[in-house]
């Protein structure tokens, strides 16, 4: 008999989302197992350390109604799979991969391992496509192109789902009319936040090229350690064997991080940081860096990733370890949103990695870079010049200052601030910076080279044409 | 050699167990299971060996075979290195992308040098020469301005009974025999050497000249020595890669060793993609024909992260034998204790400070003692040097945890990167208030013979101006800039100067980039000239508005992004001019 016909019975141990089976020949590290509880139920589990006679398995639906009398275990000889065809597009799937759309599963071209394998660093192509996501604090101070991986660092209660809803919407290269798809994966996440993505997808004619991958708040929490990982295995396929271009929507990594600790609590592993397991930043990364573009394929996935922040805490382990992988991130402020904001964009702590080689002229504009980190400089000057107002009043500042201290206030209102409609270009983003910048004393755009100041700079440029 | 083959008795990841190993030694390299994957031992109880594997271990079963190959892991040496980028093992990535695409595979066996390629060697000895360990016997030109040195392998010592004549050879060729006490040994234009045992030297000397990256705030304020160590600690964000980059392009070391430890892919494409394109200003070749590069990014295997900075390292100090300056920059330190420690968890080791393994400071401590400015092995008296920079990230940005706390316990130099910085763009956002060099005033004195005599005392003056700001800044918080007397808020607007026009500088603006020494010296010059004169007429109660307007204020603003030759033409001028306007707004004071 061959070992993959064999039932064991042999479950000695069940812990947390753990259970222990003796007496096993032939069993390989990784690989599924195939369990059938004491009812009749079939659940799905991987061996994640093997010895000799003696395998530990990880069960993704959980070990609720486990026994260690009737429960049986057949190692199936492979690892997870997906299987890949152009049919998979439009459809939805569960935690384990299973359609949840009531048509048929598909006819499988390809049975894909959905670990992946990491991109060798030699093949990448350097993500430089600007893409315009039509919202000024994105397009203008932290640019997204494509193959980035780009975080949004979000709390409870703040409009991260709106806003990854808008970038969706409004994300586009300019110019081209390329093959481009959408996976989702949501993780933990409620059914009605889950609803407000698949309405948009729907309104906008998008659901057709959009991949959804659903465990919702209800489901088998370890089955979020292989969602984004099945997700991924997909986006790959479309990217890089049907040349697509993929815009990835994780959400919530926060509830994929807690999965995560789940099982290293399972192990009684040494725990990392605010007991996170020490592998979190490797375990990350692996989902992470399967974004990017590859030499010579036309494809590319895009990720963003959401996750709310523990108690607002960007220090803390799950933002924490995101920024130290991800190409940059956006940070919701709570401020902001309590202001009207919206998208309640805190500037400061965002940052895209990847802007500089993908702005400025032929990219986007000449100016860009300059406009850029003059914003940055201005805002972060009259922001500091708020928290000093509070103390001293705002007689006490010069007329330089309160120039800055009004700066930040329009920035605010008329650059961060915008419709979740509304589609800015790139160039109306830009001018309304130098509006913004024009009515600082010009003598203080040190950032910003002459020859730009001369030609975008309002009073400036009015004064030659006259 | 009895062959030593064993039998896997339990998976973990990437730690494995084997028995029936009797005969094994620690570090040895092994094979492991049917495709053959590289492992290394590292414990060994009675007859179970464990090993640390370094490609992903799935599928692996119990009962697999595993056999050692007896040997310690090693990189291969020779003319080849300078241009490649290998992984932590010393592979090369562009083999591997060869056998498996894109994506990269495990089991690849490659070797880490060409084998079939011929390179140009020119003796430089004779037949009955006396030789010893490092002694070089010939040159092979390597890249456009790289001589490979071809050495003696350490240890060795006898008299050349043969050596080739000008021409062209393969690394596996003999080019010479060396007649010892133990007989003839061949020597070829390669060799192995086992990258956890430092390379020998005579003698450690002090580090005294600087290691010139043309960064102003490290360069003037917080230098590395050739030979010395630096750790540059910071949160996400805030400008480690950026900074390494920075230096792995414009510092004046001849070669440049650059280890991506557990970091991005991207920013090893970046440097492929840039290195080739970009001229090292001293030479005017491409930067690449000074570079190797080692790549074990965030998704690659986690136990080749540890053996890619010892490769690294390695690599290093064979260059160094050369009597070459070498720099090595590893991004991100962190990420190798962070190995450490999950190797060390699954092992089920004790642990120490937050999980970390107890040697985790004796490793890091071993690791950094590699580099320095040594008396080389040989007969002749040469000199050669390594300086190591390394980027730790700890969590949170807080650098009390232990990989920050142990580095800085054996570094000289600690740039602090500040969030507080990069999030108002102010880069490099070295904080001057927290970061040292214990090098400053030895690399001082290198920096008054060859640039300016009065160096230290500018420096001096700078940081005691910027010491003074924050000292203001305080009383500021609390009562508004207005209410200080208009000698201190002049003060100010000098400090502002400098830090917004000589500490920050773009590392993407073409001219900003890369600041020559002669430049960061007239700068400061100016700078505190200019600082010296304001407060001159604020004391003779010029009116701060006036000041701030004049326009050699705005020009001094821009000297770091006016092109090289022309600030170099322009400097008298700009300090007549500053001069001028001065003078005469005191005059007009006084009048
Ligand atoms: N010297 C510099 N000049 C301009 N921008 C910089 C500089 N240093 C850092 N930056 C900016 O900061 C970002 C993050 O820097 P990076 O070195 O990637 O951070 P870390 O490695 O510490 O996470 C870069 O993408 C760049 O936008
Ligand atoms: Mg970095």
């Amino acid at each position: 008999m061959k070992n993959t016909d064999i039932e064991y019975t042999t479950v000695t141990e069940i812990a947390g989302p753990l259970m222990v089976v003796e007496s096993i020949t032939d069993v390989a590290y990784n690989e599924i197992v195939k369990i059938r509880t004491s009812s009749g139920e079939e659940r799905t589990g991987q061996v994640i350390e093997v010895f000799e006679n003696k395998a530990i398995v990880q069960v993704f639906e959980g070990t609720r109604g486990l026994d260690t009398k009737h429960t049986s275990a057949r190692f199936i000889g492979e690892t997870m799979k997906l299987g890949v065809s152009k049919e998979i597009i439009g459809r939805v799937f569960d935690g384990m991969g299973n359609p949840l759309d009531h048509i048929p599963s598909i006819i499988s071209e390809d049975r894909r391992d959905i670990n992946g394998k990491p991109i060798n660093p030699y093949a990448r192509e350097y993500p430089q496509e600007f893409i315009q996501t039509g919202i000024s604090t994105i397009d203008g101070l932290n640019t997204l192109v494509r193959g980035q991986k780009l975080p949004i660092f979000s709390g409870s209660g703040l409009p991260h789902n709106e806003l990854a809803a808008q970038i969706a919407r409004q994300a586009k290269v300019r110019g081209n009319e390329e093959k481009f798809a959408v996976v989702f994966c949501a993780m933990g996440i409620t059914a009605e936040e889950a609803n407000l993505f698949i309405k948009d997808f729907e309104n906008t004619g998008s659901l057709e090229r959009t991949v959804m991958f659903l465990n919702l708040a209800d489901d088998p929490t370890v089955e979020r350690i292989i969602l984004p990982r099945m997700a991924l295995t997909c986006a790959e396929y479309l990217a890089f064997d049907l040349d697509m271009h993929v815009l990835v929507i994780l959400t919530d990594m926060t509830n994929y991080a807690e999965a995560l600790r789940e099982i290293a609590a399972a192990r009684e592993e040494v725990p990392g940081r605010r007991g996170y397991p020490g592998y979190m930043y490797t375990d990350l990364s692996m989902i992470y860096e399967r974004a990017g573009r590859i030499q010579q394929k036309k494809g590319s996935i895009t990720q963003i990733p959401m996750l709310t922040m523990p108690d607002d805490d960007i220090t803390h382990p799950i933002p924490d370890l995101t920024g130290y992988i991800t190409e940059g991130q956006i940070v919701l402020d709570r401020g902001l949103h309590k202001k009207n904001i919206y998208p309640p964009i805190a500037v400061l702590p965002c940052l895209s990695r990847l802007m500089d080689r993908g702005i400025g002229k032929d990219r986007t504009r000449e100016d860009h870079a300059d406009v850029a980190n003059q914003l940055y400089a201005a805002y972060a000057e009259g922001r500091d010049l708020r928290d000093l107002v509070a103390i001293v009043g705002e007689d006490a500042l010069s007329e330089r200052d309160q120039q800055f201290l009004k700066f930040a206030d329009q920035f605010e209102q008329r650059f961060v601030a915008q419709s979740s409609h509304e589609n800015r270009s790139i160039e109306q983003t830009l001018s309304i910076a130098w509006e913004l910048l024009s009515a600082l004393p010009d003598s203080e755009l040190k950032k910003i080279d002459e020859k730009y100041i001369k030609k975008y700079h309002l009073k400036i440029k009015e004064k030659k044409t006259i | 050699m009895a062959q030593i083959i064993g039998k896997i008795i339990r998976i973990s990841g990437p730690v494995i167990e084997a028995d029936n190993m009797r005969g094994a030694k620690m570090n040895d390299v092994v094979h492991v299971g049917k495709e053959r994957l590289i492992g290394e031992i590292i414990r060994l109880n009675q007859d179970v060996a464990t090993m640390q594997v370094y490609e992903d271990t799935t599928g692996l079963k119990p009962g697999e075979i595993v056999e050692s190959t007896q040997e310690p892991l090693s990189v291969e040496l020779g003319p080849g290195l300078i241009t490649s980028i290998y992984d932590g093992i010393q592979r090369p990535l562009p083999a591997i992308r060869e056998h498996t695409g894109a994506f990269i595979a495990r089991g690849v066996q490659a070797f880490s040098l060409d084998r079939k390629k011929k390179w140009l060697f020119t003796p430089e000895a004779q037949k009955g020469d006396a030789v010893v360990g490092g002694d070089v016997i010939g040159e092979v030109p390597e890249t456009s301005h790289i001589q490979h040195k071809i050495m003696v392998p350490p240890l060795l010592t006898g008299i050349i009974a043969s050596i080739a004549s000008e021409g062209k050879y393969t690394i596996e060729e003999e080019i010479a025999t060396i007649t010892t006490n133990n007989g003839p040994v061949k020597i070829t234009m390669m060799q192995r050497w086992p990258v956890r045992k430092a390379r020998p030297f005579i003698e450690k000397y002090d580090p005294t000249v600087p290691l010139i990256t043309g960064q102003r705030i490290i360069d003037t304020f917080f230098p590395i020595a050739k030979g010395g160590t630096a750790a540059i600690p910071g949160g996400f964000g805030t400008g480690k890669t950026v900074m390494l980059h920075q230096l792995a392009k414009w510092s004046d070391a001849k070669i440049v060793v650059y280890v991506g430890c557990g970091e991005r892919g991207n920013e090893m494409t970046d440097v492929l993609r840039e290195f080739p394109m970009l001229e090292d200003p001293r030479t005017g070749e491409p930067l690449i024909n000074r570079t190797v590069l080692i790549a074990n990014t965030s998704n690659m295997p986690v136990a080749a992260r540890d053996a890619s900075v010892y490769t690294g390292i390695t690599i290093a100090e064979y260059y160094r034998d050369m009597g070459y300056d070498v720099a090595l920059m590893a991004d991100s330190t962190s990420r190798w204790a962070e190995a450490m420690r999950e190797i060390s968890g699954r092992l089920e080791e004790m642990p120490g400070e937050e999980g970390y393994p107890a040697y985790l400071a004796s490793r890091l401590a071993e690791f950094y003692e590699r580099a320095g400015r040594v008396k080389l092995l040989g007969s002749k008296h040469r000199e050669g040097s390594v300086s190591v920079m390394g980027a730790v990230s700890p969590p949170g940005g807080d650098f009390s945890e232990p990989v920050a706390q142990n580095t800085l316990r054996i570094v000289k130099v600690f740039w602090a990167l500040d969030a507080d910085l990069a999030d108002k763009r102010h880069f490099p956002s070295i904080n001057w208030l927290k970061s040292y060099s214990l090098y400053l005033e030895e690399v001082g004195k290198w920096w008054e013979q060859q640039v300016g005599k009065d160096w230290l005392n500018l420096i001096n003056r700078a940081m005691a101006l910027l010491q003074k700001e924050s000292e203001l800044q305080e009383i500021v918080k609390l009562v508004g800039p207005d209410a200080l007397p208009p000698r201190e808020r002049v003060l100010l607007e000098s400090a502002r100067m400098i830090r917004e026009h000589y500490l920050q500088q773009s590392a993407f603006h073409e001219v900003d980039t890369y600041c020559p020494g002669k430049k960061q010296y007239e700068m400061l010059r100016l700078m505190l000239k200019f600082s010296e004169k304001i407060l001159e007429a604020a004391e003779k109660h010029a009116h701060i508005d006036k000041i701030l307007a004049l326009p050699s204020r705005e020009v001094l603003a821009r000297m770091g992004k006016m092109a090289n030759d022309e600030f170099e033409q322009r400097f008298h001028q700009i300090e007549d001019d500053l001069e001028k306007e001065l003078d005469a707004l005191i005059k007009e004071k006084i009048a």
